[in-house]
């Protein structure tokens, strides 16, 4: 689309959750994303499967707080909330939230930094820390760690959640310039 | 303990039962299986070298030996949520299925609403209300922190809710967690009865009633309507839930459940309740070493 149908597109109205359209084509709001960039995002930079997300909608409510939902809603909706906040886009680099990683980042496999204990420890207590060994991309990344039994050792019963990668993700760092900084959220630092 | 004295004739062992309620409570967590299985929870735990028991009626619910349950691994990734043992018994009654409706009406701070959305693998709509904005806050973080994406959060007055907004208009099951004078959590809250009176009681049995009415109004013919408060008071129990056969379409029904507890009141202080509340339970903190609750579940009829 060009710039004149740009500024026809209506403004994005805080007080409410609207499903985010399909595709950019769809969109009726300025600035909003589509499903389809939400989806390319997460498998381009965290290797995340697109079919992780069928059975989920994603929302937008002020502007560029994106949130995830598996239940019935009709758009738009006035609410407090619907799901989990899961990603933060309006912004040069889109940045997913801790809960968001924390329930879904098992399925990553790209942009995904293993901590050590001690690491991860740091990492829950919100402290920043020198880490010289990653070599991918630099930016937000999954931080994870090995807590419980690996995936052999896990018996199927208890539905998805045993599924996914041996690691835990702990929430989201930024890393840069050798440094990963912990962007855990004050109210979900613990000191382990 | 004096606002308890009244319950003497009601309660077996009644020594039993108010040495109990002097004794504190430990600490006790349900595991979230939207995050993570029972074992793999179990063996995080073993790993930190945090001791447990688990209760034997769920293996979901444990007894952690620690004095800090929010400082472990399991609750920092959303595995195990501060819950006690009793309180994970009412939607355990309700009986939630993947993919269904369901309106967890006084649902803050969201301990049973997303202990819900894992009974139903995190798939349906779980609506969470709470009248009080105060407490949807702690609702949301918990909500989140536990990975609940089936969750929706309203903030109305139960009593007179609207299901305008969604787009279906009857829900399958709804779970009442009424707010209460809270004489169960005695253990926990030293306090809990500070407030205790007879005034007190009559004037929130009356919004007990109206929630309740409401939740049967909102939910389908065949559905399933679970009422539980954390008191011990018949007002606020009993007849809050008479009332309710009385002015609404709905009967109360047995369930199963692997804890001790006694049947609910057929009469008090000169009132007669209808035969059926003795399907309804009594849980007393002598009873498991728990907290007291009430619980009676319903079906909607035609």
């Amino acid at each position: 689309m060009g710039d004149e149908t740009e500024s026809e597109l209506e403004q994005n109205d805080g007080q409410r959750f609207d499903r985010l359209p399909s595709t950019p084509d769809e969109r009726t709001v300025e600035g909003r994303v589509s499903r389809e960039e939400v989806l390319e995002y997460f498998e381009d930079r965290f290797g995340i499967p697109r079919d992780t997300f069928d059975d989920h909608t994603f929302w937008e409510k002020g502007a560029g707080k994106i949130w995830i939902y598996a239940g019935e809603a009709p758009t738009p909706v006035k609410i407090e909330s619907i799901g989990m906040t899961c990603l933060r886009t309006r912004q040069e680099h889109w940045k997913p939230t801790t809960d968001f990683v924390q329930r879904f980042g098992k399925y990553a496999d790209e942009c995904v930094i293993e901590l050590e204990r001690e690491e991860a420890r740091k990492f829950a207590a919100g402290e920043d820390q020198d880490i010289e060994r990653w070599e991918g991309d630099w930016g937000y990344l999954i931080a994870a760690h090995e807590v419980g039994a690996g995936p052999a050792g896990r018996p199927d019963e208890d539905g998805e959640a045993v599924e996914g990668g041996d690691l835990e993700p702990l929430g989201v760092g930024l890393y840069l310039h050798g440094e990963l900084r912990s962007l855990v959220p004050k109210g979900r630092r613990r000191d382990l | 303990m004096e606002p308890l004295e009244r319950y003497r004739p009601i309660i077996d062992d009644f020594d039993a039962f108010l040495e109990a309620c002097e004794r504190p409570l430990g600490n006790a967590v349900r595991i979230n299986t939207i995050k993570a299985s029972v074992e793999r929870t179990l063996e995080a735990l073993d790993q930190e070298a945090v001791g447990y028991e688990q209760a034997d009626w769920n293996p979901r619910v444990l007894r952690l030996e620690t004095d800090s349950p929010g400082s472990t691994w399991t609750s920092f990734h959303g595995f195990t949520h501060g819950q006690e043992e009793v309180s994970a018994v009412p939607p355990v009654v309700l009986d939630p299925q993947p993919g269904e409706r369901v309106w967890d009406c006084c649902a803050a701070p969201g301990g049973k609403a997303t202990q819900i959305a894992a009974l139903m693998d995190d798939e349906g709509t779980v609506v969470a209300n709470d009248s009080n904005l105060g407490r949807i806050s702690a609702l949301r973080f918990n909500a989140e922190r536990l990975g609940a994406t089936s969750l929706a959060v309203t903030n109305e007055d139960a009593r007179n809710y609207s299901l305008q907004r969604f787009s279906f208009d009857e829900f399958d099951r709804t779970l009442v967690d009424a707010p209460c004078s809270c004489e169960g959590t005695i253990r926990k809250n030293p306090d809990a009865l500070e407030d205790w009176s007879e005034d007190h009681l009559a004037s929130v049995s009356g919004i007990q009633k109206g929630i309740l009415r409401r939740a049967i109004q909102a939910t389908r013919e065949g559905g399933t309507v679970v009422y539980s408060t954390c008191t011990f008071a018949p007002e606020e129990n009993e007849a809050v839930v008479q009332h309710a056969l009385e002015e609404e379409n709905c009967r109360v029904v047995d369930f199963d459940l692997d804890l001790e507890y006694a049947p609910g009141l057929t009469e008090w202080e000169g009132d007669e309740y209808d035969s059926s509340l003795e399907k309804a339970a009594r849980i007393y903190p002598h009873h498991n070493d728990t907290g007291g609750f009430f619980v009676a579940k319903l079906e909607v009829t035609a």
